[in-house]
């Protein structure tokens, strides 16, 4: 146990793998009906035995959550620079994007079916961009407008344009703010394009899979394509950290302060 | 009212007043009537107590506000002006340094806006370093440096693209006692190298006389200049702060404060 980042990550490994243990052990000794929650091992072995169906599904559901992901958070990004930038825009749009995220998104799902043509990735796409756009959009907002005064007075002493204070200035301080709304966006990505599956999209997606197995009975198929989902939105969320710690260096630099 | 103000002025202030919320139920008169002119290459300590209007008595040199009244000249025109023009250098009681930038690159910053080319910022920026004494921190994160450090960094910041005029308000002010002290004569030392004129704004006494060799007394509501006490004290250094002279002062000082408030 020498290696630090070994120790870092050990007290979750043991309380997980004990869980799955407990979970196993639980099951066996209660011996319940398999269809009300099957044991870690019949998951498990279900994911081996269907193992190229679910990673085809898995890949269609990837594609979705990933792409829209990315195109939520460009949209995101890219409005909460003009609203910070230029009043107008603000009041003409941050009404507009309130009034937008209090529609249940989710629920849009079988009009955009009915829009994008039922089999259609589009319409899943667009509930993911829909779902990850408005907290991007409003924790990018307050990082590029939540700015020492102290800061903005220096780069007007500096003579700075506009411009040159939102390169400078704005952008480097929303970072934190973009990567915490991020890292909801990632999860919140998964989740939406599973549910706006349940209801059309590609046929061999996760959403489809689940619901099929499910309405077949099949809990432990089920139960593989929630676990292939999960660990999707594990993996989304690690890349957004690893990035984080990529593109804020300073962040993540220990903070000893030397005397003087 | 537009004579022209000699060379040997850096800034002059001429009966200006600023007014915040004119009209309004809320108006606050925050200066009112000041004159003051800064010899050029003077050190000028402004002192008062807290809404006296010294802070913006120095944003009013820097062109951030307005006068509503008066006028402010900075190098002989508007101070408007002479901030698009880069007169003058800032420093605040948060040294505002940037943590996503390096040492260095807080301190290149400016001159990044004015277009320096990489080599001609790596030099001044190497330049400015060995100046606060701080080479060995270039690389490093301002929230790896201790609060005398960071205002170090902010000094070099203000001071990297040559101002002819360093604006301060109240740098020194979060930093303990012995830190201060070292800052301080760091930056006596800083002004007799560079030849810089400085207003620096505090609410310590000792800090006011040791550094300046004008202390501007400031009252409150409406914000006016009370007093304006010269200070001969040679070169300073360590045994200043034993000097008699140095004590006669703050005294002096303290007097025309405490004369505030007795009405």
């Amino acid at each position: 146990m020498n290696n630090p980042r070994l120790r870092a990550i050990a007290p979750a490994l043991i309380v997980g793998i004990g869980g799955l243990v407990l979970w196993e052990l639980v099951l066996t000794v209660l011996n319940p009906q398999a269809f009300v929650l099957p044991r870690p091992s019949v998951i498990a072995g279900k994911v081996v035995e269907q193992w190229s169906t679910i990673v085809t599904a898995t890949r269609s559901t990837g594609f979705v959550a990933v792409t829209g992901l990315i195109a939520g958070a460009f949209f995101g990004v890219v409005v909460a620079v003009l609203v910070s930038r230029f009043r107008l825009v603000s009041e003409a749009v941050t009404p507009l994007a309130v009034a937008v995220n209090a529609i249940p998104i989710i629920a849009l799902a079988p009009i955009f079916n009915f829009w994008f043509g039922l089999r259609s990735p589009r319409s899943n796409q667009g509930i993911v961009v829909l779902l990850v756009f408005f907290p991007v959009f409003v924790n990018t907002v307050r990082g590029l407008t939540e700015v020492h005064q102290g800061q903005l007075d220096l780069m007007e002493s500096f003579a700075a344009t506009k411009w040159e204070t939102l390169k400078q200035v704005r952008i480097p301080n929303a970072l934190p703010y973009l990567f915490t709304s991020l890292k909801i966006a990632s999860s919140l990505a998964v989740i939406a394009a599973i549910v706006a599956e349940y209801f059309g999209g590609d046929q061999a997606a996760l959403g489809q899979l689940i619901v099929q197995q499910a309405a077949l009975s099949r809990y432990s198929s089920a139960w593989a394509g929630v676990l292939a989902g999960t660990l999707m939105g594990m993996a989304l969320y690690l890349i957004v950290v690893i990035l984080e710690r990529r593109l804020m260096p300073w962040q993540v630099t220990e903070t000893e302060r030397p005397g003087g | 009212m537009n004579d022209v103000v000699p060379p040997s002025i850096a800034v002059e202030a001429r009966g200006a007043s600023k007014v915040f919320s004119r009209g309004k139920p809320n108006q606050v008169v925050a200066l009112e009537n000041i004159d003051l002119s800064v010899r050029r290459g003077g050190f000028v300590s402004l002192i008062g107590p807290s809404g006296c209007g010294k802070s913006t008595l120095l944003r009013l040199m820097a062109g951030l506000v307005p006068a509503t009244e008066g006028e402010m000249l900075v190098n002989g025109k508007s101070a408007d002006q002479a901030r698009r023009d880069r007169d003058y250098g800032m420093a605040f009681q948060s040294a505002s340094l940037f943590d996503w930038r390096t040492v260095a690159r807080n301190i290149e910053l400016p001159l990044e806006l004015l277009g320096w080319s990489k080599a001609q910022r790596a030099d001044r920026t190497k330049e400015m370093l060995n100046l606060v004494q701080l080479s060995e921190f270039a690389e490093h994160y301002p929230n790896q440096l201790s609060g005398g450090m960071q205002q170090r960094v902010a000094i070099a910041r203000a001071l990297s693209f040559e101002p002819s005029i360093l604006l301060m308000d109240e740098p020194f002010g979060a930093l303990d006692e012995m830190t201060r002290e070292h800052m301080q004569a760091e930056l006596l030392r800083i002004w007799g190298d560079t030849q810089t004129s400085v207003v620096f704004v505090t609410h310590s006494i000792p800090e006011a006389v040791f550094l300046a060799q004008r202390v501007i007394v400031m009252s409150p509501r409406p914000g006016r200049i009370i007093a304006d006490i010269h200070v001969d004290l040679g070169s300073r250094d360590v045994d200043t702060r034993e000097d008699p002279e140095f004590f006669r002062k703050i005294t002096e000082v303290r007097e025309a404060l405490r004369a505030i408030e007795g009405h």
